[in-house]
């Protein structure tokens, strides 16, 4: 359904993010990108999405195909038509906004009315406490309900590809098990995903197919199943260092470093 | 008391005038984060246009066409210039716009020369008693005009698509981007429809009790400016209640005068300002702008 081939990306010119990446994402499929700070999938899900222009980032090489169609070039709101949909990271729900209306924003680029309400439906069946809450502002709920109400909010668009970077940020392990949940759930209402994550224990929990990102170039890929026994991605990611060795798992915490919060 | 009464009323109507301009400047801010230096001269356009198409036109074919005129003005400023420099700093867009207006002030000035055009209102300059309190028919059409047009506008900025599109892309550019919005198009509404309530607030400033259309008449919309800074750049509430107070202060002012020699004549002029200088003074972000945060 999406397949990127030598994905080249640079920042201000100078900034390499990505270098030569590679990916295909299946077609009814969830496929986790698993990587540190600054291994470039944030950069990825820009270069799809078309808002890599906002950052002064270029492609210099490579394709990202959706289906049939290149996607170079495109703006964002052309890339929401075509079904792929991008849920940032940290949320970035608009907090001004009610419940409701933020969800009517997600459902901006379509004209479709009945498709729409079909859509705001889902949305709140999947998430019942949305319903709950239309009319409160989005800055009221809790961490937790912002990323139900950003994954909604991406829902209302109806994509054939729904792309989540780092839904797990900042939240605790009980609601980062929910999510888990519901991506499933989304999956098997017949969206793919593809879904960027620094919690593997979550995203291996839920993939297919897992790619591991390394300083901007694939350095593992395969089977999630299969990704989760590897020693690698075991030490690096998942927190139990194989063979004790102590540089490893210093990196392995340091590794894993949270954010900074942020609204 | 009657005096006081009066000129609350002659104020409230300035001030309305004042509010349909500051909103126009707010929206802007919001939609193209653009500080809009160029409304003093849409302004001036918009009443020289409705002034020169009365005679051949009519007064309410002029008043429609002169309206579309600043509106399609506004139209052009922002595909052509302002869109091309989406992303620059928020200071050299300033700076763009104060060129623009420079350059369609300067046209306008040569144009208008030093006639004083006539706009003939059909209402002319007839006034109407409530009580014991007069104001001219021009200022009360004014004040009704007024409501309806902020009427329209905040149920649209509350409840239309155009409005929501509008409050999301000022709150989170990127995102808004991200769920399909198109920013260009929010942008360029944006300031059609400032360009339309500044015709508007044209339209009933070069009224009764004022002669009519001069270059003077731009100075109306630098005394607008204080109403949405003071009000909070950024909040649309703050532009009607900041062109209120200004528009009462400066009523007040002028109506005063005699008790207020010892500030020298024409002091109702610099009111607006000193009100701003003085709001700012205590609340620096405005009535109900959004306080700047700084995380420590």
């Amino acid at each position: 359904m999406l397949s990127i081939q030598d994905l080249h990306v640079t920042y201000g010119g100078a900034v390499q993010a990505v270098r030569g990446v590679s990916m295909e994402i299946p077609d009814g499929e969830v496929v986790a990108v698993l990587g540190s700070n600054g291994a470039g999938k944030t950069t990825l899900l820009r270069a799809i999405s078309g808002t890599l222009r906002l950052h002064r980032g270029r492609i210099d090489s490579g394709s990202i195909r959706f289906g049939t169609t290149d996607l170079a070039g495109r703006d964002p709101a052309q890339t929401v038509r075509m079904g792929l949909v991008q849920v940032p990271e940290g949320r970035r729900i608009f907090g001004r906004l009610t419940v409701e209306e933020n969800l009517r924003a997600g459902g901006m680029a379509s004209r479709d009315k009945a498709a729409k309400a079909r859509a705001q439906d889902r949305v709140y069946d999947l998430f019942p406490v949305l319903r709950e809450r239309s009319s409160q502002r989005g800055a009221l709920l809790s961490g937790g309900e912002q990323q139900m109400l950003a994954i909604g909010r991406a829902l209302m668009a109806s994509p054939k590809l729904l792309l989540l970077d780092e839904p797990s940020l900042g939240l605790a392990p009980r609601i980062i098990g929910q999510i888990g949940q519901v991506i499933a759930e989304i999956n098997r209402q017949g969206t793919s995903v593809l879904l960027v994550e620094q919690n593997a224990t979550m995203a291996l929990g839920v993939a297919h197919l897992a790619y591991v990102l390394d300083v901007g170039e694939v350095s593992l890929s395969g089977e999630a199943r299969e990704l989760a026994r590897t020693d690698e991605v075991q030490r690096l990611y998942l927190g139990h260092d194989g063979d004790g060795d102590g540089t490893t798992r210093r990196r392995a915490t340091s590794g894993r470093k949270l954010s900074r919060w942020t609204q | 008391m009657t005096q006081f009464l009066s000129l609350l009323l002659n104020g409230i109507s300035l001030g309305a005038m004042y509010a349909l301009i500051a909103l126009g400047f707010v929206i802007i801010f919001k939609a193209s984060e653009v500080v809009s230096f160029t409304h003093g001269s849409l302004l001036l356009l918009g009443a020289y246009s409705i002034a020169r198409l009365s005679e051949p036109l009519g007064f309410l074919l002029a008043a429609v066409v002169g309206i579309a005129i600043t509106a399609l003005a506004a139209f052009v400023i922002e595909r052509v210039i302002i869109n091309r420099l989406r992303g620059a700093a928020v200071i050299s867009l300033a700076i763009v716009t104060i060129g623009v207006d420079i350059i369609l002030l300067t046209e306008l000035i040569r144009r208008i020369g030093s006639d004083i055009l006539n706009v003939p209102h059909p209402w002319a300059g007839g006034s109407v008693r409530v009580g014991d309190v007069g104001i001219s028919e021009n200022r009360l059409i004014a004040i009704a005009v007024a409501a309806v047009l902020i009427g329209l506008f905040f149920a649209a900025f509350k409840y239309s698509n155009w409005g929501i599109a509008m409050r999301a892309s000022a709150e989170d550019g990127e995102t808004a981007a991200l769920m399909g919005i198109k920013q260009g198009r929010v942008s360029a509404l944006a300031w059609v429809v400032a360009g339309v309530l500044a015709a508007v607030a044209a339209l009933f400033l070069v009224g009764s009790p004022t002669p009519g259309v001069s270059p003077s008449t731009y100075a109306v919309a630098l005394r607008a400016f204080p109403a949405a800074i003071l009000g909070g750049l950024d909040s649309t509430g703050g532009a009607l209640v900041g062109g209120l107070l200004i528009g009462i202060a400066e009523a007040m002012a002028a109506g005063y005068q005699d008790q207020l020699l010892f500030l020298g004549r024409g002091f109702s002029a610099v009111v607006p300002f000193i009100v701003m200088i003085a709001v700012l003074m205590f609340r620096p972000s405005g009535l109900f702008g959004t306080k700047e945060l700084t995380r420590v």
